[in-house]
């Protein structure tokens, strides 16, 4: 299989991009500054992320789409209102999750953005549990773009005016180039942002325009290092097949509402519900300046092992190495005490809360 | 006038009578990207050639720092340690690893000449 390019290939060579293949695509690791800088830009200013390889599934038909998407998503989406976004799970049946996802409601169906390298298995699950009845769409006809950071809103709003009224998790059309766009105010950053769907021979201009009211370009280097100081989970590494959604500590994304009713793996999260979890996603600092990747073994102070890192780094804006991963339930408490292997020596670590860094979404009451 | 060499590994070696002193090379920071963490070998330790003898983290990955030549540590620069960052900025200088007295200077003559090296990294990240 050949690699595929985005539609801001050009662009990113052109920004300098150190290119690497993921998930099949060709994208960019980092530009000129380096990882750190686009990091910090991104906490300071904005930065902008190609993120067209993630798919954007459209669903449409009957009225009974919303109740038949139910039995696969543990998500209230009855509720959920035109233009509204949800974070959720695709499922097996038992429990463990085969892709997470962001769920929003459109005005003849719904989107749902899906991770790239889960996307074409996604939509064949999918599919074929709705039966085939509904109109699905991967659409590969459009970009997506994600703009993240405190400025984000002042630059976006620059390039199409409107779109700082949006809600947190809430979307809505706009135009760009006499084209529609569908824009979201969500990310993967712990900043404020915007995810923008765009037609491909528009993104690139797009993009520009960003650049040129002070945005730039970031890579999935720093996309990496941001998403693991917000304590958000990267599908692959701090979510599979093999973990549920409350052993991965996203207990929140289950709506009370759902939990005695049926979907793709409802069995066994109620019993989860009930009777408790054997292991639990946690936040780790390290004590020391040495960093624990993924696999890290985790020890208690009896040398038992007790689980395992899944991702760790060096967190730019908190200066210091952070990690996540899952421990026996009863090491989940923040501030046990627990040891890292690495290169052979234990690390002396604690459990902590997690997001690592502050999160400054803007949420609740905007004026429209 | 000291005697500059360098390994396949990326490590760049400046000899002086008995004394050597080893980094990484600029090639080597331009690959690994932003550096965080350092870790050095202990003094009075032993070093053998080719073995590992400390390790750089970036961002992205950790690497291991290997020594080209054998002998005792009796210098470790502690300023990378305590901001790894240097690495980048200055890495064939002030930004050195660790210093060595060297067991067989016989060991020098696999490593390469600033040419052979400039070659042979051009050819391998190509």
């Amino acid at each position: 299989m050949s690699i595929k390019k985005t539609s801001l290939n050009n662009l990113h060579i052109k920004y300098g991009a150190k290119l690497v293949e993921f998930a099949g695509y060709q994208m960019p690791i980092q530009y000129k500054d380096g990882i750190i800088q686009e990091h910090k830009y991104t906490r300071s200013h904005s930065g902008i992320f190609d993120v067209s390889h993630m798919g954007q599934l459209f669903i449409s038909g009957s009225d009974d789409l919303t109740r038949d998407l139910e039995k696969i998503f543990p998500a209230d989406l009855k509720k959920l209102k035109t233009n509204q976004s949800k974070y959720s799970f695709l499922m097996n049946n038992k429990g463990g999750i085969q892709d997470d996802l962001i769920i929003t409601k459109t005005s003849d169906g719904f989107l749902i953005i899906l991770n790239a390298a889960c996307k074409y298995n996604d939509y064949k699950v999918i599919k074929s549990k709705l039966d085939n009845q509904y109109k699905l769409n991967l659409d590969e006809s459009l970009s997506l773009i994600a703009l993240q950071g405190p400025e984000a809103k002042n630059v976006l709003n620059k390039v199409i005016p409107g779109c700082d009224s949006l809600k947190f998790m809430n979307g809505n059309n706009y135009v760009y180039n006499n084209e529609k766009v569908y824009i979201t105010r969500s990310g993967y950053t712990g900043e404020d942002g915007f995810e923008i769907s765009i037609k491909h021979s528009d993104a690139e201009t797009f993009v520009e325009n960003l650049i040129e009211n002070g945005s730039k370009l970031i890579g999935l280097g720093a996309r990496d290092t941001l998403r693991m100081e917000a304590g958000l989970c990267l599908y692959g590494n701090d979510l599979d097949n093999d973990t549920s959604p409350i052993e991965a500590n996203l207990k929140w994304a289950i709506p009370k509402s759902r939990i005695e009713t049926e979907f793709v793996g409802s069995e066994v999260l109620k019993n989860q519900f009930q009777s408790g979890v054997k292991k639990l996603r946690v936040g780790i600092k390290p004590d020391s300046k040495v960093i624990a990747r993924g696999n890290t073994k985790i020890y208690n102070d009896k040398n038992q092992e007790i689980g395992k890192v899944t991702s760790g780094t060096f967190g730019p804006s908190v200066e210091h190495p952070i990690a996540m991963g899952y421990v026996d339930n009863s090491y989940s408490t923040v501030n046990t005490k627990i040891f890292l292997e690495v290169r052979g020596k234990k690390i002396p670590a604690n459990i902590c809360n997690l997001p690592f860094y502050k999160k400054n979404y803007v949420k609740g009451e905007i004026n429209v | 006038m000291s005697e500059v060499k360098y390994s396949k590994e990326h490590e760049w070696i400046k000899l002086d009578g008995e004394e050597a002193t080893i980094g990484i090379t600029k090639h080597a920071t331009e690959m690994l990207g932003d550096i965080v963490f350092a870790e050095l070998p202990e003094k009075g330790s032993n070093v053998d050639k080719d073995g590992t003898a400390g390790v750089v983290e970036s961002t992205k990955a950790a690497s291991d720092v290997y020594t080209p030549v054998s002998g005792e540590v009796i210098d470790t620069n502690q300023m990378i340690v305590d901001d790894p960052s240097k690495i980048n900025e200055d890495p064939e200088d002030s930004a050195w690893f660790f210093k060595l007295k060297i067991k067989d200077k016989s060991e020098m003559d696999s490593l390469m000449s600033k040419e052979e090296y400039e070659k042979f990294a051009k050819e391998t990240s190509a």
